[in-house]
């Protein structure tokens, strides 16, 4: 019941005897060649960068050599730790992430239930047509639009001439950058973020809500006894993977939209890592810095897939 | 879709009346809250400079004309950048397509003993990545691709959630049909292409949908890797336009309020570069949902 294809475990162990596995080969071969180009290709793009992370732990200065030079230890950690603006970038980092993970999650869980109430098909699809779009749209256009939206003649700033207060530069006060990010991220995702609450509530079987509503049960009370507990896998399961995330912030949102003006609450760490990296040319630093950021990353997912494991026995493995 | 049909027909109180009205009224919201500035964009692209300046636009265009798109489109600009990103879609779509189908096929055959070792391979890079710098490296200094569309194609071909969901889907279809086919001795290849693709187009209309948007709507890629500027994608070249850069100066240029221009010149670009995926989109949608559906049901 809806959990997602990740979840699945893996085939069950089979044990070979010895030479069975060259046979096995031997007899499988055509289609194990199928992965030969998409495995080399994963080696290549994916895991030759992930062991690249090691330059971290070495100088590189440039050239074709991705794994660097030479050992210089922790110096580059050591470096970012005293760094204030990486601290900087760390706590901007955690306060978008969690604050935008506060508002979206429960916004579009509710969305979801209500989404669920609408006994019209075709309203339904509509409004679902409708709120899906802004997922498909460009990121660059995403940008774009916000900036026209709360541009000074833009139709907010209109709203708040036209109730005597004065016009304001949202976009150059680093104050408003939160709102900003946590109310566009909103906009673009909250029908998105909807789909898998409702493909799990599609399963919940009808003769739950038919035996709670002989037991009297109201429209409100078969939400709260039979939708919320069908669809309790599905919001555990993207609560861990949205706790695994937030280390990372939509980057592509924050560089289009943050200036140096407003870096004091935009600046995140992989907007941090790609200055310092790619605009800066201090490869290794960055590396080091994005590194940490992936490991925290990845201690966060896991913790919380262990927590969930303990408390709710769903889990991603 | 409806998962509690049975409840419609439950007796109606007042308070279940007022929720619906309630509800009516959120989802009207969401659902001008999501169109607002697209309707806001439109209008401004058809709205004269000085009605923009003056903060005149809410929901229709203000001294409505079209000199705007007249200007962008009669210079082959946006043509060249627009052809760039047809070709990058088409050709990255393929390659992702292939590669894929392909990985994702063997995997989903239950018998095949190194999948134990393969499907985790792949995974693993779902939760853990090489970071930014260690891909820039790779593609730009070591591989030489900077420059050329491989570089923007290649390092994000295949996508390991989308191998899951066509693994999935792969695992869904019958066993007999392709045994049957074995039997009467069709090689695996024969059998992939002549009973598997065929039987497997609803995953592929998916696929194709979810990696073409990505490639239709990436810029960073192009932004890092492509300096010639005849290279560029539409996206990259709107980039260019909403930061304020030398695009404005250049497609602006054609006119003489070369400053009050750039707000037509943004909205009418963006209106162009989105205005396909609007226009598809209503139509594919439910591709895209039957493809998250494939991913989040078991069974």
């Amino acid at each position: 019941m809806g959990k997602p294809a990740l979840l699945k475990k893996s085939q069950p162990d089979m044990k070979l005897p010895k030479g069975a596995l060259i046979k096995h080969v031997k007899k499988e071969w055509m289609i194990y060649s199928f992965l030969l180009i998409p495995i080399l290709y994963f080696v290549i793009f994916k895991y030759i960068p992930m062991f690249g992370n090691i330059i971290a732990f070495r100088k590189y200065t440039g050239g074709s050599n991705i794994f660097g030079e030479k050992w210089v230890g922790l110096r580059y950690f050591r470096q970012f730790f005293s760094d204030a603006s990486f601290w900087r970038a760390f706590k901007n980092t955690l306060t978008l992430s969690v604050s935008y993970l506060a508002i979206r999650f429960p916004t579009t869980l509710i969305f979801a239930l209500l989404l669920n109430e609408i006994m019209n098909t075709r309203a339904k699809k509509f409004v679902q047509t409708v709120s899906y779009l802004p997922h498909f749209i460009s990121m660059v256009i995403i940008a774009g639009m916000i900036k026209e939206v709360v541009s000074l003649s833009g139709p907010i700033n209109n709203l708040i001439a036209a109730l005597g207060l004065d016009r304001i530069s949202f976009i150059q006060e680093a104050n408003w950058f939160p709102t900003i990010y946590i109310t566009s991220g909103i906009w673009q995702g909250l029908g998105w973020g909807t789909i898998l609450y409702l493909a799990a509530m599609t399963n919940i079987n009808t003769e739950l809500y038919e035996a709670a509503k002989i037991d009297g049960a109201n429209h409100f009370k078969q939400v709260l006894h039979v939708t919320i507990p069908g669809i309790l896998p599905t919001i555990v399961t993207l609560l861990i993977l949205d706790i695994g995330g937030i280390m990372g912030s939509n980057f592509e949102k924050i560089i289009l939209l943050y200036l140096p003006a407003t870096y004091e609450k935009a600046d995140v760490i992989s907007t941090y890592v790609y200055r310092m990296g790619i605009t800066g040319g201090n490869f290794s630093y960055a590396t080091a810095v994005g590194l940490f950021e992936g490991i925290i990353g990845l201690i966060l997912v896991m913790s919380a897939n262990l927590i969930s494991k303990k408390l709710t026995e769903t889990s991603l493995w | 879709m409806r998962a509690n049909t049975a409840s419609s027909t439950i007796q109606v109180s007042l308070g279940y009346k007022i929720f619906k009205v309630v509800n009516f009224i959120i989802m009207a919201f969401v659902v001008f809250f999501t169109l607002y500035p697209f309707i806001y964009l439109i209008a401004q692209s058809f709205s004269s400079e000085g009605a923009i300046y003056a903060g005149e636009i809410s929901f229709f265009p203000v001294d409505f004309t079209t000199k705007t798109y007249n200007v962008i489109l009669s210079k082959p600009d946006f043509f060249v950048y627009y052809g760039n990103t047809i070709l990058y879609s088409v050709i990255g779509t393929l390659i992702s397509l292939i590669g894929t189908a392909i990985l994702a096929y063997p995997l989903s055959k239950k018998r095949l003993i190194l999948n134990k070792f393969f499907t985790p391979f792949v995974v693993f890079t779902m939760f853990f990545a090489g970071g930014m710098i260690p891909n820039y490296i790779l593609v730009a200094q070591t591989l030489h691709m900077r420059d050329t569309m491989w570089a923007i194609i290649i390092p994000g071909a295949i996508s390991a959630y989308n191998v899951l969901l066509m693994k999935s889907f792969f695992e869904s279809l019958p066993e007999e049909l392709e045994e049957a086919a074995a039997v009467d001795g069709m090689s695996v290849y024969g059998i992939f292409m002549k009973i598997v693709i065929p039987l497997s187009k609803p995953i592929f209309a998916t696929m194709f949908l979810f990696y073409i948007v990505g490639i239709w709507n990436n810029w960073f890629g192009p932004f890092l890797y492509l300096d010639t500027k005849d290279k560029w994608p539409v996206a990259l070249y709107l980039r260019q336009i909403i930061m304020g850069a030398t695009g404005t100066a250049e497609v602006g240029a054609a006119n003489d309020e070369a400053t009050q221009i750039a707000a037509n010149v943004r909205s009418c670009c963006m209106v162009l570069t989105a205005a396909p995926i609007i226009c598809i989109y209503p139509f594919v949608q439910k591709y895209f949902v039957k493809g998250m559906m494939i991913g989040s049901v078991k069974g």
